[in-house]
């Protein structure tokens, strides 16, 4: 049986645009079972929040404190964005940038770029300028990137989106994996299918706020909220 | 009609013959316009990558002043490096006055906002591109000055050569501040002008199509590095 365990602090957490609330007031003790799922309709604040999390996205009012100090620093965390971000270098290049950043030696970088490659499957791309690459390639190389330092926490702002079923099967195969060896997923997502297929546990999100929280089969089944509930069964959510 | 043909034969001549004044100036030339070209881009592509990155409170006015500066007048540049550099001048003890130095940083003085603009131009959309990863990634000012400069290195190296353009051009300046002494700091653009004033169009056509050449290749460099960024290569 997994359990939720406490991985942070939300305090007062908001995030204004332009005088617009996109996010919270949020206070909330957020748990993990090891891969959690943000869902909620367009606009409730998915992005904003994994932002927020990860550090990428000034707070206009609160602070987020990690549980966990192995958690907090960036060299611990990783993000995957929705519209993958390619360095205009080769795909070998791309994937040794963060090794090269942390000081990792040549023969270090070497050997892990080709682990990750033969992992993600761009074994015939390795030299190719990375931003010419597919839709799918270019989002397995950026997971691949992500996860070529290790990362404790791995964050995905829609990794699926706009991908061929195959380019998402390799790419959940990945994050499984990574999931399974002790890698905390949290990962937005607008497929439903997906949810169920990898969450172990879901965050719910609403106009901003956080809705509703709990164990993936608790919240798919058992949803406490009319909001919720209208959400998992495919209903328009406002 | 006949005297421009006339010189066009002439300097078809000189050039073919590797005419000994020509190639001395031609050298020159290089010389002086590379050397500022190098020191220009070591002050103006981290200083343009910088103000692409960094937020601070006079930055717009910042941009702004480097903007105006890339149309500062070169006669205007000449008097004041002059005026520094002559013996009254608080650098005239350095004796640099009618020397390459002093050409030398009249068109440093010319080119470098030029070359930081364009580089700020270039980098700013690059940031923008990079931005989420690279603070994703917890990278130090450096270590994101160093990627955006190495990632954009064909824009860098078409605002540089952009710069070189402008300093081999240049005439105002370096004749005030070199004085266009024979052997010592007379370059293609001085000598042209000289050389039309005595009415030795055959030389100042020579000299003219030398620059015209450096030009040409120059925007044929500016083209082909065009060509490997979108082939992807290097």
């Amino acid at each position: 049986m997994v359990a939720l365990v406490p991985i942070a602090t939300l305090k007062d957490v908001t995030v204004k645009r332009r005088g617009n609330t996109i996010l919270g007031p949020i206070s909330h003790d957020l748990e993990s079972a090891g891969f959690t799922i943000v869902l909620g309709p367009n606009g409730a604040g998915k992005t904003t929040l994994l932002n927020a999390l990860h550090g990428v996205e000034r707070l206009s009012d609160g602070s987020v404190t990690w549980t966990s100090p192995d958690h907090a620093s960036y060299k611990d965390q990783a993000f995957v964005f929705q519209r993958p971000i390619m360095l205009r270098r080769t795909v070998r290049q791309n994937l040794a940038y963060p090794l090269q950043l942390l000081g990792h030696n040549k023969n270090e970088i070497e050997t892990e770029v080709m682990d990750w490659v033969g992992r993600v499957g761009l074994n015939g791309v390795l030299d190719h300028f990375a931003p010419r690459l597919s839709g799918g390639e270019k989002q397995k190389l950026a997971l691949a990137r992500a996860l070529i330092h290790k990362p404790k926490v791995l964050f995905l702002d829609e990794p699926c989106a706009n991908l061929d079923g195959r380019s998402t099967r390799e790419i959940e195969t990945v994050l499984s994996e990574v999931n399974t060896a002790g890698t905390s997923v949290i990962m937005t997502t607008h497929d439903l299918g997906q949810a169920r297929r990898l969450a172990s546990d879901v965050v719910f999100l609403l106009n901003g706020q956080i809705h509703e929280t709990g164990l993936a089969p608790h919240v798919f089944e058992a949803p406490k909220t009319p909001e919720a509930k209208a959400f998992f069964q495919g209903d328009i959510v406002e | 009609m006949n005297e421009i043909w006339a010189g066009l034969l002439a300097a078809f001549h000189l050039i073919v013959t590797l005419d000994g004044d020509l190639v001395e100036i031609t050298l020159r030339s290089l010389q002086v316009s590379l050397s500022a070209l190098v020191i220009a881009s070591a002050l103006a592509l981290p200083f343009g990558t910088w103000l692409a990155i960094r937020r601070f409170r006079f930055r717009r006015a910042t941009i702004a002043t480097l903007n105006a500066l890339m149309g500062l007048p070169p006669v205007v540049v000449g008097l004041i490096v002059y005026l520094l550099l002559s013996r009254s001048g608080p650098f005239g003890v350095l004796g640099l006055l009618f020397t390459p130095t002093a050409m030398i940083i009249a068109q440093v003085v010319i080119i470098t906002p030029l070359i930081a603009s364009i580089t700020h131009q270039a980098m700013r959309e690059l940031w923008a591109e990079y931005h989420d990863l690279l603070i994703s990634l917890n990278t130090s000012n450096r270590q994101r000055v160093l990627t955006l400069i190495w990632d954009g290195r064909r824009a860098l190296l078409t605002g540089a050569l952009a710069g070189f353009g402008r300093a081999i051009g240049e005439v105002g300046a370096i004749m005030i501040v070199g004085g266009n002494i024979d052997n010592a700091t007379r370059v293609l653009t001085t000598a042209i002008a000289l050389e039309t004033g005595k009415g030795n169009f055959a030389l100042a056509l020579g000299l003219g199509f030398v620059l015209i050449a450096l030009a040409l290749l120059v925007n044929f460099a500016i083209h082909a590095l065009s060509r490997t960024e979108r082939h992807g290569t290097w």
